[in-house]
């Protein structure tokens, strides 16, 4: 399996506070990963990191064999690594399908046109379409403002679906969804992303979640990657159990 | 027909037939609101980016000004030459100063347009050799498409002449908001995090917007310049610039009439303020101001809102009584 992303010794402080330090891993193309860890852990520091929200302190990040380390978010995004947020980030004045239609758009290369609809018949298909796996697409002339928590952060997730990515970083996924939907979402997400070819990086807090659906686990403590594995595997080390579970 | 398409041809065959109904002193009066109402309009484009300009005077000036100076200097009478002229310079200043505009949101950027603003202001009143300083330049009367209007009917002539540019640009805003650019301005104000995690330059959609909305400045002042015949470096002085952002809120800034609207409804007022109460008629207008911001604060559009809503409750239900 051929290596689309990988971090080398990639460190990130705040303050005297080290909240990751010397990752080095290396994920490969079509893998669907957990990240594990309790609260401050640095799973989402991590994935700040990978996305160019944040600048590290130093190590390095590979795309694809190409260096990625300085590349703000949407140099990242473009070249074809998306996420989702922990808390949502979506245009709340909007609607569902507008939201979506920004993101097609984005996609195309159309952001900054200044003429012709933004809603196109194509445009507006292939956003119902987008959102269809996440029960969304009956909402789609909502505004986002209307929709319940769980709602918004699947369109999170659906937004950044949309741009078609090739490595899509998840952060919790499914928390503020039912836990009536959230084997169903999750179920239909990982069969769009093995579909599509995308590899997945989701954090969850979620065991069930994490065991039914990641191939490989990253455990995270204190900044470090404590164990790295199979599921079925990493669980069962008592030190990962003692510092994910407690 | 949809009711807006209705609603826009009928707004636009009453200011085409507005002429045979009113007197020369309205007509004028209806002329500047038309021309201003494009920089107000301007000006919304920009707040539906969560973007407050204090300084687009700045643009008002730049275009009125290349039309006086090019008229001045190179004796250039065409007016649609030196509109397009007027816009290219004015898109041109937007073009250089967003470079550094752009990176700046919220105060900043309200106070960093005022500033330059100011700054061209100076430059107006100080460079008299140029500029004409206090006394300004006068405006000739230009010929349209060759033709010179005679005097008897200049201010006809001008009336429609300011009509024929005002009401495409209130088209081409009303284009731009539908827009992929236009909804992005949007989502800029909603969520730059997002808009960067698209793959977008949040700085780049408010530099094309910025640039729009300096050339519908420009296209304004123009318009202020060949109605009133004369302009002075006040044109770029923060006051104006003030106004402008007062009419936006006055009509409402989130729809396309409503900068429109509270043009009309500014230079009316203005006029009737300063003629009734000579003294008191800035005071007349902060009244007004805080009566719309109390009762109808997204402004005046707000009750074409409300008596649509009004008569789509009056309509009787289509489905069935239980």
């Amino acid at each position: 399996m051929a290596t689309i992303l990988e971090t080398r010794a990639l460190t990130k402080s705040f303050g005297g506070v080290l909240a990751v330090g010397d990752v080095s891993v290396a994920i490969g193309e079509r893998e669907v990963v957990g990240i594990v860890g309790s609260n401050g852990a640095g799973k989402t520091t991590f994935v700040n990191l990978v996305t160019g929200y944040l600048k590290p302190d130093r190590g390095r990040i590979l795309y694809a064999g190409q260096d990625i380390t300085a590349h703000p978010p949407r140099e990242v995004t473009r070249l074809g690594i998306a996420r989702s947020f922990q808390i949502p980030q979506i245009y709340l004045s909007l609607t569902v399908l507008e939201n979506v239609l920004i993101a097609l758009a984005a996609r195309q290369g159309e952001g900054l046109r200044p003429w012709g609809p933004l809603s196109t018949r194509a445009r507006e298909a292939e956003a119902l379409k987008v959102l269809e796996p996440f029960r969304l697409a009956e909402h789609a002339s909502r505004p986002v403002s209307e929709l319940p928590e769980g709602g918004v952060k699947l369109l999170d997730v659906a937004l950044a679906g949309a741009l078609m990515p090739r490595v899509l970083l998840l952060d919790e996924p499914t928390s503020g969804v039912s836990s009536k939907e959230k084997f169903a979402v999750m179920d239909t997400l990982v069969r769009i992303l093995a579909e599509r070819g995308v590899t997945a990086i989701f954090v969850e807090h979620d065991m069930e979640v994490v065991t039914q659906y990641a191939e490989r686990i990253l455990v995270f403590h204190e900044g470090s990657v404590i164990a790295d594995g199979a599921p079925q595997v990493v669980l069962e080390d008592p030190e990962v159990r003692k510092a994910v579970i407690g | 027909m949809k009711p807006r398409t209705a609603l826009s041809l009928v707004a636009a065959a009453a200011f085409g037939l507005a002429p045979l109904a009113l007197p020369g002193w309205v007509m004028f009066l209806l002329t500047l609101a038309l021309a201003k109402s494009v920089v107000v309009l301007a000006i919304a484009l920009l707040l539906r980016g969560g973007l407050v300009s204090f300084g687009h005077g700045m643009f008002f000036a730049a275009g009125a000004y290349t039309v006086g100076l090019v008229m001045k200097w190179f004796g250039l009478q065409e007016a649609l030459i030196l509109t397009a002229l007027g816009v290219l310079v004015s898109a041109g200043v937007a073009a250089l100063l967003g470079l550094i505009i752009a990176r700046y949101r919220g105060i900043f950027f309200a106070m960093l347009n005022m500033a330059i603003s100011m700054v061209v202001y100076a430059l107006l009143l100080k460079l008299y050799w140029v500029t004409g300083g206090t006394d300004g330049i006068g405006i000739r009367t230009p010929t349209i498409l060759g033709m010179t209007p005679d005097r008897q009917n200049l201010r006809l002539v001008m009336y429609y002449f300011t009509l024929v540019l005002t009401l495409p640009a209130f088209y081409a805003v009303d284009r731009f908001w539908n827009s992929p650019l236009g909804f992005m301005l949007r989502a800029v104000r909603d969520n730059e995090v997002r808009v960067e995690y698209m793959g977008s330059s949040v700085a780049r959609v408010i530099y094309a917007s910025y640039i729009v909305s300096g050339a519908l400045g420009g296209l304004s002042g123009i318009l202020t310049g060949f109605s009133v015949g004369h302009i002075v470096p006040e044109l770029a002085y923060w006051t104006t610039s003030g106004e402008f952002v007062f009419v936006a809120v006055l009509g409402g800034a989130a729809s396309i009439p409503g900068p429109l609207v509270g043009s009309i409804a500014f230079e009316f007022l203005k006029s009737y303020a300063s003629k009734y109460a000579a003294y008191t008629w800035q005071m007349t207008l902060g009244i007004a101001m805080l009566l719309i911001i109390l009762f109808m604060p997204t402004g005046l559009w707000t009750i074409y809102d409300l008596l649509t809503r009004q008569v789509r409750s009056w309509r009787p239900s289509s489905k069935p009584a239980r």
